[in-house]
């Protein structure tokens, strides 16, 4: 029955793709997502604090959601779309997976599924998926529909899962984290605001070469041909300046408009620095696994 | 002297500014990335089929009594294995169809397989081979689609000036052609019943 489930997906993906994507996704808010309010509060506080704990101590990024609709798609489907829609996990790294179901629809719609980056497809095989699925959070489900319940021990079996396999290229997920970190760590506490600095200096050159042109320009004459570029260089090395500011003053600069996120206790907005991040850029291909209840 | 300098600068500019908007870059850069995109999908039908002698060889050991469908598996591999589709031949809607058509076989015969033994997936081995075939089914479903989308990417940008101008003259682009589903019957909207015997 599942091989025709995927071949009823694979023919409404080919005729609802032209132009149909007014998906809509819930809003990624936090790693815990529980957008159709079946989970507790302290559930939901515990899961968040143990993904949480997951992004900083191995970068990799585990989100679980509850979704209220899947709004006339398949679950597979849908596992693609919310994955891209929230670049769970790096960008080109792809280390993210999302555990989710959607308690509303019927049955046979809704799920559990963990949707699984491309990075993470090594680790969390099709097979190891399935058998989460299938050994700790169906029957859970099946005896007593205990949602909360399974998706801690599907949420338990995938963090240990990915706390003990071994590191994708470490190398190329570090300077993935660190793209990351450049335009998203705010500054700490009371940081010196060079990016402000810098900006107002660029300002200020334009302001004074402009001024400057206006007052000379009565005496300038014929010889002064090397003043017409006056505004361009200074233009340049304020933007150059405070491009520079910005990398080295720790992002002050980024308090800028970016800020985003909660502000949780302490964090700074880096990948690996504890707290929300939001999605990095990471991107699905459909592996993983579901199950039904 | 300083009007036909500036002249002969701004001339050179429009020139330079109009070439690369002239599809030079952008249709070679398209094509090859719809290209990419059909690698992935061939990669992935492959993976299908190397799953499937496992998968025949567990159904056997299990004791299947119909030995007709596992034939007609295997033999639907077979067909597909011996449909090949370069990346050069996207643009012939024939070979592709008929490389669609090989391929869907092959999904048919699996699913006629699952239905014939429901009882197998209880079965441990039975239960992670149709994982991995459901997880291969499924990426194979989202490179198609991203292989379409690339496809109309290109496909647009071929036609449409002033990128049509460097396709037409320089190239010769032919546009590609997106995966459809060649199956009779797939037209009809498909009726989803989810009975006890899931």
């Amino acid at each position: 029955m599942t091989i025709l489930k995927s071949f009823l997906v694979a023919v409404a993906v080919l005729f609802g793709t032209a132009t149909a994507d007014a998906q809509t996704y819930p809003k990624f808010t936090g790693l815990v997502v529980d957008a159709a309010n079946v989970l507790p509060p302290a559930t939901e506080a515990d899961l968040n604090a143990k993904l949480e704990a997951l992004q900083k101590d191995t970068k990799r990024q585990l989100v679980v959601a509850t979704i209220p609709s899947l709004e006339g798609r398949e679950l597979e489907e849908y596992g693609v779309g919310l994955g891209r829609a929230w670049g769970v996990g790096l960008k080109d790294v792809n280390n993210g997976a999302i555990l989710f179901i959607a308690p509303n629809e019927p049955k046979g719609h809704r799920g559990p599924r963990i949707e699984v980056g491309y990075g993470l497809e090594p680790f969390l095989t099709d097979a190891f998926t399935g058998r989460v699925i299938r050994e700790q959070m169906i029957p859970k489900l099946s005896q007593s529909g205990d949602i909360p319940g399974a998706m801690e021990a599907g949420t338990d079996a995938l963090i240990k899962q990915l706390r003990a396999s071994p590191e994708e290229a470490k190398a190329e997920t570090d300077a993935a984290a660190a793209a990351f970190d450049r335009t998203h760590r705010r500054a700490t506490g009371g940081g010196f605001p060079i990016g402000m600095v810098f900006w107002g200096l660029v300002i200020g050159f334009v302001l004074l070469t402009a001024m400057r042109r206006r007052g000379g320009g009565g005496g300038s004459g014929g010889g002064e041909q090397r003043y017409r570029s006056g505004i361009a260089p200074a233009i340049l090395w304020g933007a150059a300046l405070s491009e520079w500011g910005n990398r080295t003053g720790g992002g002050s600069g980024g308090g800028w408009g970016v800020g985003g996120g909660g502000s949780d206790g302490g964090s700074d907005g880096s990948w690996g620095g504890g707290g929300f991040t939001g999605g990095g850029g990471g991107s699905f291909g459909g592996g993983g696994a579901s199950g039904d209840w | 002297m300083n009007y036909r300098t500036l002249f002969v600068a701004s001339a050179g500019l429009a020139l330079s500014a109009s070439l690369s908007g002239c599809g030079l870059n952008s249709v070679p850069t398209q094509e090859e990335n719809a290209k990419a995109k059909w690698a992935d999908v061939e990669n992935y039908y492959q993976r299908r089929a190397d799953l499937i002698p496992n998968l025949v060889a567990t159904v056997k050991a299990a004791g299947a009594q119909e030995k007709s469908i596992l034939v007609e598996v295997t033999q639907a591999r077979a067909g597909a294995n011996a449909v090949k589709l370069s990346a050069d031949q996207l643009n012939d809607p024939a070979k592709v169809a008929a490389y669609e058509k090989a391929q869907s076989n092959v999904t048919l015969s699996l699913q006629r397989l699952q239905e014939a033994y429901p009882e197998l997936k209880s079965q441990a081995n039975y239960a992670t081979l149709m994982d991995q075939l459901e997880g291969t089914e499924n990426r194979i479903s989202t490179a198609r689609h991203d292989y379409n989308g690339a496809v109309q990417s290109y496909n647009t940008t071929i036609r449409t000036f002033p990128d049509a101008i460097g396709a037409k003259v320089i190239y010769g682009a032919k546009p590609l052609v997106p995966f459809k589903a060649t199956t009779p019957g797939a037209e009809a909207a498909p009726t989803v019943n989810f009975g006890n015997g899931n």
